[in-house]
């Protein structure tokens, strides 16, 4: 076999100098004639005799160059005729053409859509310098595994550790940036002063941060996202050395990023330097920051946690009030930022694959039925002399034929589902997956859906030819293509649609456990009224409210002025809002209970006092706090059931005394009231206990407001920001969300809904193929079968048996498709177990039901053919073989 | 149809390569020569001969180069290779055997 390529080298030279090739061969056969008329001539013959004779003896030169020419060379003439051949058998079947090209093209549009976002999110990589060197440090604790550093604690990791090329940190901040339009709250972050350089990352105009920025006597400096340049500042080339006035500080711009730089960790448009430590950020109780560190060349990430825990350790022993059960985690960069979104992405090509493979299986499928149908003409051809090979080719050049039409289609439909898909996503997720931006049809994708359409021509051209090689020429020729269905394609054909039904088994299955997680989740219990309400958020660092008069002065301001407001039914604030998260925790403490100097963690919410009856939420014992409950008036407090339940078994909480871990008399409150469990984290999170203080006693700078109101909450918004404004301009609004929105929007929601629409699509996909497949078969066998059928009937057998025989024969593909079906879907669903909520990946109901609607989908695409079969006339049937 | 007896079937291939293993020749001489040596009973159609020599190039087990005659003409002359030897052991054989087979089957009748 070692001529095999070489034999096809020549065979391309050939090609190349077809020219030569004949000139050579033209020049050598006038050679030989002339040596024979040589000969003719030294015999005695004539010129002219021995020309004729050498002439007759040679034959037709033109037609012999020809025969020389076919033994070596490809023929494209004959490339051309089997493709010539192939577009007519397409357009003698519209019917076949067109289902096996838009099968084809949905499998592959739907797996390239996909991939394009594969691509984005886990192929390309993040626009750092040697991203996979990069981590993201946390402390850690019992009941927070990914929390924040303290300043101090930053510092000393940054100082002592050997393992790290650069330890730096950010944290998330907003700005009130006085801009044109009035003040606005933007998304920003601190970063230290070597953020940039371990990131890799120079400036796209100017210069990014140095350490030297990072300290308080340095002047205020700014650097700018690419887009946040572009929407606010209109792309000015002199922005650098710009002054903007953020939290009524003057800041210069030092410098835009550039356009392909993100950071998904913090959605920022302006970057600060750390600068000058706030009051938090010199104690080493208060965290807030992020570290994020390159490890030193050869060091691994487990050698570097190791060291981080070590610092850790060593900064518990040396100031146990604070650092107390503090141990230190590391993150790689690129699983902090795409960690969330890989299961669903794997979850997403899946499905894309499985519906891939489903239409190859259909289209396989159809093809051998044609293959069959065509077998007279291929026994004939092969009578004819045309070799095996000469066969294939003929299949080939028909499957390629298929794929490059179907892949003509499928492009431009991926290139169009890819805006699509993306609007799916709503901005707020969209923002921690800035990466997703990117997505579209880049060279890997192309790449991608080469692979893929090359399978497809491989799968294509086989599926005819295994059945060439299978089948026995002579038998063939002696069925002559009549009789009953071939017993090859009996077997094989409805292996596939079998096989076919199986996976759309697996995919309704995955759809209908997504489905029922969604349902649960939209059942969850929030125990608030979410209907007709607005959430603001109102950032009052930046407009100068720092004392906790001015504070509560600006609350009463708010809600008196929000409330007179037409259309609004009641106004509220609070320090989190419900359906955000459950963090902001503090540890308790209740009077005499026993203690063992464990960190009992509940959620803390400070709000206003009509916040329990805005909201709805329902009063179990006790009272909720009111207006006079204020600074003047003894501390209270309203927790929910569930730290009732946790922290007061068996007794009523109503009238105990709650404070701090070192029970310190200013912490102290009494409990009035128990509320029912608000639901305070995402939907997917469990109920956390909570404690709630009046702000009017605990005041705190943080203000969401909720505003229930009696009109279309989202028509409201402007005004409402309209009224902040009025109270005072400085303040910044951001964040404008409906309840319900918010409540879509969350993360557990949005990353189920998305998954639920597309697996739930591909699966709708896959029904329809699988009913397309199993009619193609029915249809075919009966076809096939018309004279059989017919001699029953002259027989004497009645429709209703011929229904029974046909649908028997569907039912029973269909169900061992389903029960193939059924025992991947288990394993297959072990996949969704992260996106699940409150249903098991073995879910019986959802899986019977799947089934049910597969069997009756199957029953009913056989449906149609077994009516044909059983009103079929026996005197036709039998007079039209 | 010819007075001539046809060639056995699959035996051209072979009838080259044999006179090849002789040395370089011509198309021409190599048509000459099977007709010398056989006696004038064997004779090649140049039909079949040019599409063979393709052939037998495109397996590699000939070369063809292109020089000049006695009588200054430019004529492409064909050389045996290696594989082309080796070839030409192989057909032998199996020609042999079937001659040996033929011959006890014929004898036998």
């Amino acid at each position: 076999m070692t001529g095999m390529p070489l034999r096809v080298l020549r065979k391309l030279q050939l090609l190349i100098w077809r020219r030569r090739f004949h000139r050579e061969l033209g020049e050598e056969m006038a050679f030989h004639r002339d040596e024979a008329k040589k000969e003719f001539r030294a015999e005695g013959m004539s010129a002219a005799q021995a020309h004729r004779a050498a002439r007759r003896q040679f034959g037709n030169d033109l037609q012999l160059q020809e025969q020389s020419h076919d033994v070596v060379a490809f023929s494209l003439e004959s490339m051309l005729q089997d493709l010539r051949f192939a577009v007519r058998q397409l357009r003698k079947n519209p019917g076949f053409a067109g289902t096996a090209i838009l099968v084809l093209a949905l499998g592959m549009a739907a797996s390239v859509a996909i991939f394009a976002f594969v691509d984005a999110a886990l192929l390309q990589p993040l626009p750092y310098q040697d991203p996979s060197r990069l981590v993201v440090a946390y402390e850690t604790t019992n009941s927070c595994r990914e929390c924040n550093l303290s300043y101090p604690d930053y510092l000393d990791w940054k100082k002592t550790n050997t393992v790290f090329s650069s330890f730096e940190a950010w944290d998330a901040s907003v700005y009130l940036w006085r801009g044109p339009e009035g003040v606005q709250a933007v998304r920003s972050a601190h970063v230290s002063g070597g953020f940039f350089r371990s990131l890799g990352v120079a400036a796209m105009l100017g210069r990014v941060f140095t350490d030297t920025d990072d300290t308080p006597a340095a002047p205020r400096a700014v650097v700018l996202m690419y887009g946040a340049w572009q929407s606010r500042f209109g792309g000015r080339q002199d922005i650098v050395g710009q002054s903007l006035i953020l939290d009524n500080a003057p800041y210069s711009v030092i410098g835009v990023l550039p356009r392909e730089f993100h950071f998904a960790m913090r959605a920022a448009e302006f970057f600060t330097t750390i600068h000058d430590p706030s009051r938090c950020g010199q104690s080493r109780g208060c965290y807030e920051l992020y570290g994020l560190g390159r490890l030193r060349d050869g060091v691994s990430i487990e050698a570097a946690s190791a060291e981080t825990r070590t610092i850790a350790g060593r900064l518990e022993k040396e100031y146990p009030e604070s650092n107390k059960g503090r141990s230190a985690r590391l993150v790689p960069l690129q699983d902090a930022i795409i960690g969330d979104i890989r299961p669903t992405l794997l979850v997403l090509s899946s499905g894309a694959g499985l519906l891939l493979l489903i239409a190859y299986v259909n289209v396989a499928s159809l093809l051998l039925v044609r293959s069959e149908s065509r077998k007279r003409e291929t026994v004939l051809r092969g009578v004819l002399g045309a070799s095996v090979g000469r066969l294939v080719r003929q299949f080939v050049t028909e499957g390629v034929l298929l794929v490059a039409v179907a892949l003509v289609l499928a492009i431009p439909a991926a290139s169009a589902a890819i805006p699509r898909l993306f609007s799916l996503i709503p901005e707020r997720r969209l923002r921690g997956m800035p990466y997703l931006r990117d997505a579209g049809l880049h060279p890997p994708v192309l790449l991608f859906a080469a692979v893929v359409s090359l399978l497809a021509v491989v799968v294509f051209s086989v599926t005819p030819v295994l059945r060439l090689s299978l089948s026995n020429l002579r038998q063939d020729l002696a069925e002559g293509g009549r009789g009953s269905a071939g017993t090859l394609w009996k077997r094989f054909g409805s292996n596939l649609v079998a096989a076919e039904l199986a996976i759309a088994m697996v995919l309704l299955a995955g759809a209908g456990l997504l489905g029922k997680s969604l349902y649960h989740m939209s059942h969850v219990d929030l125990n608030f009224n979410p209907a007709n309400m607005a959430t603001l958020e109102i950032n009052v660092h930046g407009a100068g409210y720092e004392k906790n008069d001015e504070l509560r002065t600006l609350s009463e301001r708010l809600v008196e002025h929000i409330s007179a407001m037409p259309g609004v039914v009641s106004v509220a604030h609070t320090s989190d809002l419900p359906i955000t998260c459950n963090c902001n925790s503090t540890e308790f403490r209740a009077l005499g209970h026993p203690w063992y100097a464990e960190h009992d963690m509940v959620l803390q919410r400070e709000t206003s006092a009509d916040y329990f009856k805005v909201l709805q939420a329902r009063l179990i014992a006790g009272r909720f706090y009111t207006e006079a409950d204020d600074s003047s008036k003894p501390r209270v407090a309203v927790i929910n059931r569930a730290l009732a339940k946790r922290f007061f078994p068996g007794e009523d909480p109503v009238g105990r005394t709650i404070g701090d871990t070192e029970l310190s008399p200013k912490s102290l409150a009494q409990v009035i009231g128990v509320v029912d469990d608000i639901r305070e984290g995402d939907l997917v999170e469990p109920l956390a206990p909570a404690l709630y203080y009046s702000f009017k006693q605990e005041t705190d700078g943080t203000l969401f407001l909720v505003v229930r109101t009696g009109q279309a909450p989202a028509t409201m918004m402007p005004s409402l920001v309209r009224a902040i404004h009025q109270v005072d301009p400085n303040l910044g609004v951001r964040n404008e969300f409906v309840m319900d929105d918010r409540i879509n929007d969350s993360p557990a929601a949005f990353l189920n809904r998305s998954s639920a629409w597309l697996v739930g699509g591909f699966a709708v996909s896959a029904l329809l193929l699988g009913a397309i497949g199993i009619y193609g078969v029915i249809a075919y066998s009966v076809s096939r079968r018309t004279r059989e059928i017919g001699v029953r009937m002259a027989l004497g057998a009645q429709p209703g048996a011929v229904y029974r025989l046909i649908l028997g024969q569907a039912g029973f593909v269909a169900a061992v498709g389903i029960v193939v079906g059924l025992a991947c879907s288990v394993p297959a669903a072990q996949l969704l177990r992260g996106l699940l909520f409150g249903v098991q990946t073995w879910d019986l109901p959802t899986l019977i039901g799947v089934a049910v609607v597969l069997g009756i989908c199957a029953l009913l695409a056989s449906y149609l053919p077994a009516r044909r079969a059983a009103s079929v006339n026996p005197v036709e049937a039998l007079r039209a073989e | 149809m010819g007075k001539k007896p046809e060639l056995l079937p699959g035996t051209l291939d072979l009838l080259i390569l044999k006179t090849l293993s002789r040395g370089s020749m011509h198309g021409y001489g190599i048509a000459a020569s099977i007709k010398r040596v056989s006696g004038d009973v064997l004779t090649v159609e140049e039909g079949s001969l040019y599409p063979a020599l393709q052939r037998l190039l495109l397996q590699g087990w000939v070369k063809a180069a292109w020089k000049v005659t006695e009588t200054k003409r430019r004529a492409r002359y064909y050389t045996l290779t290696r594989d082309g030897r080796r070839q030409l052991g192989e057909e032998m054989s199996e020609y042999e055997s079937m001659i040996a087979a033929m011959g006890r089957v014929l004898e036998d009748a």
